[in-house]
């Protein structure tokens, strides 16, 4: 389910680094949380972005969730299809559906994250309680 | 056998198209009198400023129009089609003597600019709502400027802080309860504070030991919904109103849900300082498919001073005026004097209950919240179990089992002829189901409601999917809200040449 | 009580199942000494014949029987009967907020040709199915361009309404903006070297208002050039929208904003009206208020549903937007009908009427002697006018004859003394005009040459 190359954080993204630069996105216990995804919120490129703070969000019908980055650096890139193809991050969220590249400024950043099996055993814990619906009055 | 029929379809009423569709070239469903002074070309007058065309405007009769929107208000369910049990809303009876009275002359007509000797007839409509709204919350001063509830809450909050500055710290954060309205923390946002989350306690009310921890100097005050959104009332709120107020906070009260209190109780002897009214909810001013809405504030007296401007004074003459010298004040936050058509109409439902009435009214509508609640709480669980006043809320936990989510239930109550009740709110309860009777269902509704719950309770035990699939008699069945907000599509647009 | 459907045998019936003796048991979790011993001091119950009697003695002490001149935010336009026949049924008048999209496509569709009708008046890509009213309106709209730009500096013309100003500086007062205001020329426009120089790389939102607060048509191009040049958005501020049928929308503007109200909205002492809110296609998902969709069923069928819900208070709470949680759907249903009715011709040559019969009454002031247009601009249906002396008496001579004669402007603008803001749509009839030009007349100094004035008139029927 969740590929071996990957690295993982906490809030469910995913950072996978070739030589200095990572690529992001979000896991694929995130998009099933949100359900189907109708909006992404990311950066321009040229950006910076801080390890743990957000740098965009994604929306569901009901519900808007912040994205961390789960390191610093400057935005290279941007997966521009996800403005006209928002379901891409349903269908794959570890591969097309990449979100935003990072040339890292301190590739130690990324020591903390969890493997794959980290990330599962994660999920298998509390951390995988679902998420609060939006309300209506 | 319709194969044949080309221009006419089984349900013409089901199948009006947009306004813009039904236009044709050279039709109007107007006309003007003859122009009683020289004709201005406009051209001439206004020479660059002339606009030739406005692209697409529907051009139809007056015929055109009247079934166009006759036939759309037959896909809306209604009050007056029947209970609308949608919790936190309180969508009880609007009165039509309240429509015709807010349409007389002068009260419909009056420009807000009309010199206020002229318009002492609309002024002390407004001077006189003050007065019932004042006796029926115990508070000391209104303002009947704030457009809906949020902005009476925003309003509310700006009082505060000027208050709190006055003394020297306006302070940081507002506290708000978990269970809280969504506009709540928003309203907090735009008054330059920050929200703190104060978690409920397990019965679902304020935790004071929470409240005690959490209120300290940099506390402004706390924001609190009384009774709360699951329909529980604070019997603590003289307790909690002493904590806040003993650290130096202000307490402001949300009155969403005053049709539980009206004539029974008065929040100005509770110990808040500030509230707001709804007077679309608790007075009946008509909901209108969304708005308007009217959300008076109103004080003790130490805020008095910083009520938005002007205010509406009764002088010792008996005359109304204007009051627009008030240095202290926060400002406006509408122009003009808020929606005077809302305030005549919450009069005209004051007046026509009397002080009796509107103590009734509040004790049928806590009466049909329990009765609802006792007669389905053996089909839906009830997530905290306290007394409630004027709405109950279960959540879809037993239901869930089988897949049936609280708004699956939600449209299948709409096979049965119902409105929906309110759902996912508080966000407190998971899957809720906010149901708000109202005062306005007499018995045998209520029955045939609870009897559409227990039925429904029982169809997602043994048919699932009929309910996950509701509604079924609808004239479209479930829209597919992803693909509208994937590629949103906000207006019409003539199809391309 | 006549509105409430229990009878006492229902709700003895009720209590019973309920396991309660007395509707009084309910009321028990209220601490004992907050629950009230005594009624409240409340007049009534009033008969339905008594409530009328009481409010029509209201409507009596009111301005019914003058013709007022007053425009200023607020617009005297006929209204068609048609109108209450339709906003009246209780499909709309009693429904809520179409969150049950099944049972409200009524209300989704007429809020979806709201959207449109606006956008079509605007020159606009997008508009929100409405907010509270005008004032409220242009202060979203300032905080949409803050958020857009992430910039905290606002230049204001001082010809935006006076009341709309008031509005977006109570917003503002705690968010650590900077509010500059832009002063008049001599045009009446904006003072477009002062707007330049107001201008820096923080300003968020140039905010102007055409017709202005005189009435005056602000030249669009040179105004958001001047905007745009420094990066800010410009938010363009209507008031009296019937002008857009005739006068070129700001197409050039990136939120246009304002109160529908003269799309036959009661004046109603100032409210409930409809405030708009229309933005280019780039910048909807910062835009404000409440947004209909089109989408389809399940079967394939056309069908509405709200969309965009996330920018809401609801779901975004605290990071939301806006606090906003209604709109003013009947208001804008009632503009919706109102303007298809009108129809494309119908709104022109209303807009026409409007236009020739302030052109004409400013002419015919103009020309009184002693009084001046001082402003040179073009104007829709509002203009300025100086009174010859004081414009408190001829405000209450006209008064005599059952006018009311304009706006002093001094009470917002202490430079323009005896300035009067003078609307006249097409609900002032000729007769009315000709004993206010008269009135006014009356107070003209030095008189020259009457027989020239009469002359004109006379020509002029």
């Amino acid at each position: 389910m969740y590929p071996p190359e990957l690295l993982y954080t906490n809030d469910h993204e995913w950072i996978r680094v070739d030589e200095e630069v990572g690529t992001i996105g979000i896991t694929d216990h995130a998009q099933k949380e949100l359900g189907d995804i109708v909006f992404v919120e990311l950066p321009k490129r040229g950006d910076q972005v801080t390890a743990h703070e957000a740098f965009g969000t994604v929306e569901s019908v009901k519900a808007v969730s912040e994205i961390y980055s789960p390191v610093t650096g400057e935005v290279t890139a941007i997966n521009s299809r996800i403005n006209d193809r928002p379901e891409l991050v349903n269908e794959d969220p570890h591969g097309e559906a990449w979100l935003i590249r990072v040339q890292l400024k301190d590739r130690r950043e990324t020591e903390g994250l969890m493997t794959a099996d980290q990330y599962e055993a994660y999920l298998a814990g509390p951390a995988g309680a679902s998420a609060a619906e939006g309300a209506k009055g | 056998m319709f194969n044949r029929i080309k221009n006419a379809t089984p349900h013409m009423t089901r199948d009006e198209g947009l306004i813009f569709e039904r236009s044709t070239p050279g039709k109007s469903g107007a006309q003007l009198p003859p122009l009683d002074v020289p004709a201005t070309p406009s051209e001439r007058v206004l020479g660059d400023f002339c606009r030739q065309d406005i692209e697409g405007f529907p051009e139809t009769s007056e015929l055109d129009v009247m079934r166009h929107f006759t036939r759309l208000s037959t896909w809306n369910y209604s009050i007056d089609a029947g209970v609308y049990p949608l919790g936190s809303c309180t969508m009880k009876y609007n009165p039509r003597l309240n429509e015709t009275v807010a349409r007389f002359p002068g009260l419909g007509t009056d420009h807000p600019y009309t010199p206020e000797d002229l318009t002492q007839g609309c002024l002390r409509v407004l001077a006189d709502t003050q007065r019932a709204l004042l006796e029926i919350t115990g508070m000391d001063a209104i303002s009947l400027q704030p457009a809906a509830g949020a902005q009476g809450e925003l309003t509310g909050l700006l009082l505060i802080r000027a208050c709190l500055r006055e003394r020297g710290d306006a302070r940081r954060y507002i506290l708000i309860p978990d269970s809280a309205h969504g506009t709540n923390p928003a309203s907090v946002t735009i008054s330059g504070y920050e929200t703190l989350n104060l978690k409920s306690g397990p019965r679902g009310c304020v935790d004071l030991a929470e409240l005690d921890r959490l209120m300290n100097a940099e506390v402004a005050g706390l924001m609190l919904t009384n009774p709360n959104t699951l329909g529980i009332f604070e019997e603590d709120i003289q307790r909690i109103c002493g904590i806040v107020h003993a650290k130096g906070g202000l307490v402001y009260m949300d009155g969403a849900n005053m049709n539980a209190l009206v004539g029974v109780a008065q929040p100005g002897k509770f110990g808040v300082d500030v509230m707001h009214l709804n007077l679309h909810k608790t007075f009946s001013t008509p909901h209108g498919g969304g708005g308007p809405g009217s959300g008076p504030v109103a004080v003790k007296r130490l805020l008095e001073p910083y009520l938005p401007t002007p205010t509406v004074e009764e002088g010792d003459d008996g005359s109304v005026r204007l009051n627009y010298d008030r240095p202290r004040s926060v400002g406006r936050v509408r122009a003009f004097y808020g929606n005077f058509g809302m305030a005549v109409r919450a009069l005209a439902y004051i007046l026509a209950y009397g002080p009796k009435g509107v103590r009734q009214a509040t004790e049928d509508a806590v009466l049909n919240a329990n009765y609802v609640k006792e007669r389905i709480r053996d089909c839906y669980d009830l997530p905290y179990d306290a007394p409630s006043f004027h709405e109950c809320v279960f959540s879809d936990k037993r239901q869930e089992a089988r897949g049936v989510r609280t708004g699956d239930i939600a449209k299948r109550l709409i096979d049965y002829g119902f409105h929906p009740y309110t759902t996912s709110f508080p966000l407190i309860v998971h899957g809720a189901l906010m149901i708000e009777p109202t005062e306005s269902a007499g018995k045998p509704e209520l029955d045939a409601l609870i009897d559409a719950l227990r039925s429904i309770a029982q169809e997602a035990e043994e048919d699932p999917d009929l309910v996950k699939r509701a509604p079924h008699t609808t004239r479209v069945s479930r829209l597919d809200e992803v693909g509208a907000a994937r590629r949103p599509v906000l207006r019409w647009k003539p199809a391309p040449r | 009580m006549r509105y409430l459907p229990n009878s006492e045998s229902d709700r003895a019936a009720m209590l019973k199942a309920i396991g309660r003796k007395e509707v009084g048991e309910l009321f028990e979790p209220i601490p004992a000494g907050l629950r009230l011993g005594e009624r409240l001091r409340l007049p009534g119950p009033l008969s339905e014949p008594e409530l009328m009697e009481f409010f029509e003695r209201a409507s009596r002490e009111s301005a019914r029987d003058y013709v007022s001149l007053l425009g200023a935010g607020a617009y005297a336009h006929y209204r068609p009967v048609a109108i209450d026949a339709l906003i009246l049924r209780g499909e709309f008048l009693t429904s809520y907020t179409p969150y049950q999209a099944e049972i409200s496509q009524g209300n989704l569709q007429a809020m979806f040709e709201f959207q449109t009708l606006i956008a079509q008046l605007t020159g606009m890509d997008v508009a929100n199915s409405s907010l509270y009213d005008g004032s409220t309106a242009a202060n979203e709209a300032v905080l949409m361009a803050m958020r857009l730009t992430r910039r905290e500096r606002v230049v204001i013309a001082r010809t935006v309404h006076p009341e709309y100003r008031q509005v977006i500086a109570t917003y503002l007062q705690h968010q650590g903006v900077e509010i500059v205001e832009v002063p008049y020329a001599a045009s009446g426009q904006i003072d477009l070297a002062a707007l330049q120089a107001g201008l820096d790389e923080q300003t968020a939102a140039v905010v102007v208002q055409s017709p202005n607060f005189f009435g005056a048509l602000e030249s669009w191009p040179a105004v958001a050039e001047a905007a745009h040049r420094s990066g800010a958005l410009l938010v363009s501020v209507v008031t009296e929208p019937l002008s857009l049928a005739l006068v070129k929308p700001p197409v050039e503007a990136d939120i246009v904003c304002g109160e529908a109200q003269s799309f036959g909205v009661p004046l109603a002492f100032g409210g409930p009206y409809v405030g708009f809110l229309a933005t280019r296609e780039q910048f909807v998902r910062q835009m404000p208020g409440r947004l209909v969709g089109e989408t389809v069923d399940t079967q394939g069928r056309r069908g509405y549903c709200l969309t965009l819900a996330t920018r809401e208070q609801h779901i975004r709470r605290e990071k939301a937007t806006s606090n906003i949680c209604t709109s003013q759907s009947l208001m804008a249903l009632n503009a919706t009908i109102y303007l298809c009715l009108l129809g494309k011709s119908g709104l022109r040559a209303l807009a026409e009427q409007n236009l020739a019969k302030a052109c004409y009454v400013a002419d015919e002031l103009g020309k009184v002697p002693g009084a001046s247009l001082p402003f040179s601009a073009p104007h829709f249906n509002e203009f300025v006018v100086r009174a010859p002396s004081d414009c408190g008496e001829v405000l209450a001579a006209l008064r005599e004859e059952k006018i009311i004669g304009g706006l002093p402007l001094e009470r917002f603008y202490p430079e323009l003394k005896d300035h009067l803001l003078v609307c006249i749509t097409e609900t002032v009839p000729r007769r009315t005009i000709d004993r206010m030009v008269e009135v006014w007349r009356r107070f003209g100094q030095p008189a020259s040459e009457p027989a020239v004035d009469e002359a004109a008139v006379g020509l002029n029927r």
